[in-house]
């Protein structure tokens, strides 16, 4: 199935900023970080068509995934 | 009362009272010169050092800032500019909360921070600063961390709370705190050449949206750090929410973040409720 991903701010270090990709049915957000190598504990903010998702969200066909790194310095 | 008022309304030029005025009208009366601003505030009279406020703030709006009490909860990176810009805005009484002292590696942002003030306590040069850029408004130093168990003394009175903090299990607990109390909450967070930006009203889960079960206190500052500007950008959007906040007007980011890249130059507004992600 076909996924959009979008990463933001660090994130895109090394990546990109906007990829379509195919993904095997049954995939979760968290197979999508994995697989892009991010940081479990630097993900903040996830949406899947603009609503907030967690990790364990199973991706459907035509997705978009909008992943933010978690930020807390002040 | 009305010796000092007549000795005001005399000096004045049209509504503006110097403030070489202020300062001798407390003399003269034995007031300090927060009570002599509170006076020409009260009597349709402004300090000359807020005209150019005007027509963004009106006379009222600015008696309405002279008499609000806000918490700057954390006085490094965004709580030094947050305490700058609230203090020449006019706020009139500032709780600034914090309980470290200046170390050489916040040189590189924190406003308050100088060579000579490395060891000192944060919220003491919050005060001396305070006092030197405008001495009609009262800084509140408390040198000691945000807890849920101070949280209700340390807010007590407070209008808006600000999140300058640099640990998101303080904020949470902040967060949790200013909901029981019926504060609203600014929140900023920085890292690197990001930032965002978000008010929680009481009885939101703003923040539990951004941070959801989040148990870590760091982000991912810990490996960007933070440079000078990414600070006193968040935080001069901060002090613009705090502002619309005590005079009721604007459009606050309520349910809505800004997420902040400086280095596309990006600005996204995230709807916390769903809802398009667009970018400004």
């Amino acid at each position: 199935m076909r996924v959009t991903v979008k990463l933001f701010a660090s994130f895109r270090t090394g990546r990109f900023e906007i990829e379509t990709g195919d993904y095997p049915p049954g995939t979760t957000v968290a197979d999508v970080a994995d697989k892009l190598e991010l940081p479990r504990n630097e993900l903040g903010i996830m949406m899947i068509n603009s609503r907030h998702v967690k990790l364990d969200r199973v991706l459907n066909e035509g997705d978009t995934l909008a992943l933010f790194p978690l930020l807390g310095g002040g | 009362m009305v010796a000092v008022l007549d000795f005001i309304r005399e000096s004045a030029v049209g509504d503006l009272v110097s403030w070489q005025h202020q300062l001798e009208a407390a003399r003269r009366f034995s007031l300090s010169p927060a009570l002599v601003e509170g006076i020409i505030l009260d009597n349709g009279l402004l300090p000359a050092r807020y005209q150019r406020n005007r027509q963004t703030i009106s006379q009222s709006g600015q008696r309405r800032l002279f008499h609000s009490r806000v918490a700057v909860i954390g006085c490094g990176g965004l709580g030094g500019y947050i305490i700058e810009e609230l203090a020449r805005l006019g706020v009139g009484t500032i709780i600034a909360i914090d309980p470290d002292v200046f170390e050489e590696h916040n040189l590189n942002r924190q406003l308050l921070s100088t060579p000579d003030n490395l060891g000192e306590y944060k919220v003491e040069a919050a005060f001396r600063r305070v006092s030197a850029i405008n001495p009609a408004v009262t800084l509140i130093a408390r040198q000691c961390s945000f807890t849920a168990d101070n949280a209700a003394e340390l807010l007590t009175g407070t209008v808006v709370a600000v999140d300058a903090l640099d640990s998101i299990s303080v904020r949470m607990e902040l967060a949790d705190a200013c909901s029981a109390l019926e504060i609203p909450l600014v929140h900023g967070a920085i890292a690197g050449w990001f930032g965002h930006i978000t008010t929680q009203f009481p009885g939101d889960e703003t923040l539990q949206s951004i941070y959801g079960a989040e148990k870590s206190c760091k982000g991912v500052e810990t490996s960007l750090g933070n440079p000078s500007f990414t600070p006193a950008v968040v935080a001069s959007l901060e002090v613009a929410e705090v502002c619309k906040l005590l005079l009721g007007q604007g459009t606050p980011l309520r349910g809505r973040q800004l997420a902040i890249d400086l280095f596309s130059m990006e600005i996204s507004v995230i709807e916390m409720n769903g809802g398009d992600l667009k970018r400004g």
